[in-house]
């Protein structure tokens, strides 16, 4: 793969794009590998974690999860219902990953929120398939990097409180979450997600909160069904 | 975190990410499931957004890091480019335990 010859052939708005998503990822990635590191788990977990699962959302709920005192399998169940978004990106860009199976089998892993983001806003199957693969690759290469840096930075820093690291992460997903509130329907499942994970906190053990927010979606069957273009990634890009 | 937890969310994670590539030319999923599948990952991202932002534990976090979070919301939904509103939550939340506040 001539990771050059990707770039050449998207336009200019698209690269600035992919680039300042890459600089957005990495100012996250150093806060999860720092706050991972200062929650006293183990360097090789951020880093394994981050080349592994590569989703930034199911990281950090995962380790929010065991670090707040909850089940490790509770956090891989938050994770994976995270993570489930996957299902229909894949169908959305599926196009895009022809070729050899082991081309395949990369691609899917650098499948995340911006990849799809960026691809979907192609039309040219040629520049599609650019667009994935740009992104996908330099955001993994720029988001395992960040990691490192910021375990070693955490090793280095002890408090991560102190620099206010736990704000980045609750602060990312609003601005993840938000581009999609502009729909008042979303907005009402949102909230009542929200509220239910707040009451239920205190009762029920860490992960758990998370997990039983999903009945909020119970509220999408009640309501008309018309606002929401299926399948559209969260968008980090601007 | 045990590695073996690490492994079943790369795992479960990664066999969900083929599905698609793997299946797209033979099936379609039909619009209301995909419009529940992206409501149920708003759900658990804000569900998750609330609990990270007022929680530690089962308890109250205090006042520094929802306010940073707050300062970050609110350049969200003015469109602010993403490192800033990273930043300034992180920012406003260090400043504020820098001040007394915690």
């Amino acid at each position: 793969m001539d990771v050059r010859s990707l770039w050449r052939t998207l336009d200019r708005d698209t690269r600035r794009g992919i680039a300042l998503v890459c600089v957005a990822d990495a100012v996250v990635g150093v806060s999860f590998g720092a706050i991972t590191i200062g929650g006293g788990l183990a360097v090789w977990v951020p880093v394994a974690m981050s080349l592994l699962v590569f989703a930034g959302g199911a990281q950090f709920a995962a380790i929010g999860v065991v670090l707040a005192g909850g089940s490790p399998l509770a956090g891989v169940a938050t994770g994976l219902i995270l993570n489930a978004r996957h299902i229909p990106f894949g169908f959305a860009v599926g196009d895009v990953l022809g070729g050899p199976w082991w081309k395949r089998g990369l691609g899917a892993h650098v499948m995340i929120d911006e990849s799809v983001a960026f691809t979907q806003r192609q039309t040219d199957q040629r520049r599609r398939r650019a667009a994935f693969w740009a992104c996908g690759i330099s955001l993994f290469v720029v988001w395992n990097a960040a990691v490192v840096a910021g375990s070693i930075v955490g090793s280095a820093l002890g408090d991560t409180d102190a620099l206010g690291l736990d704000a980045a992460f609750p602060a990312v997903l609003l601005a993840l979450i938000m581009p999609a509130m502009s729909d008042a329907h979303t907005r009402l499942v949102g909230l009542a997600a929200a509220a239910i994970a707040l009451l239920a906190a205190p009762v029920l053990p860490a992960g758990f909160p998370v997990l039983l927010a999903v009945a909020s979606v119970a509220l999408a069957a009640r309501a008309p069904r018309t606002e929401i273009p299926p399948t559209q990634p969260l968008e980090k890009a601007r | 975190m045990p590695f073996y937890a690490i492994a079943l969310l790369a795992a479960g994670t990664y066999v969900m990410r083929l599905v698609g590539p793997a299946m797209h030319s033979r099936v379609s999923i039909p619009p209301q499931i995909q419009r529940l599948a992206s409501l149920a990952t708003i759900a658990v991202l804000l569900a998750l957004a609330a609990t990270s932002t007022l929680l530690s534990g089962h308890a109250f976090a205090g006042w520094a890091r929802p306010t940073g979070v707050l300062v970050g919301g609110v350049l969200a939904i003015r469109r602010v480019p993403f490192p800033v509103v990273v930043i300034a939550a992180a920012l406003t939340t260090a400043l504020l335990r820098l001040g007394g506040i915690s």
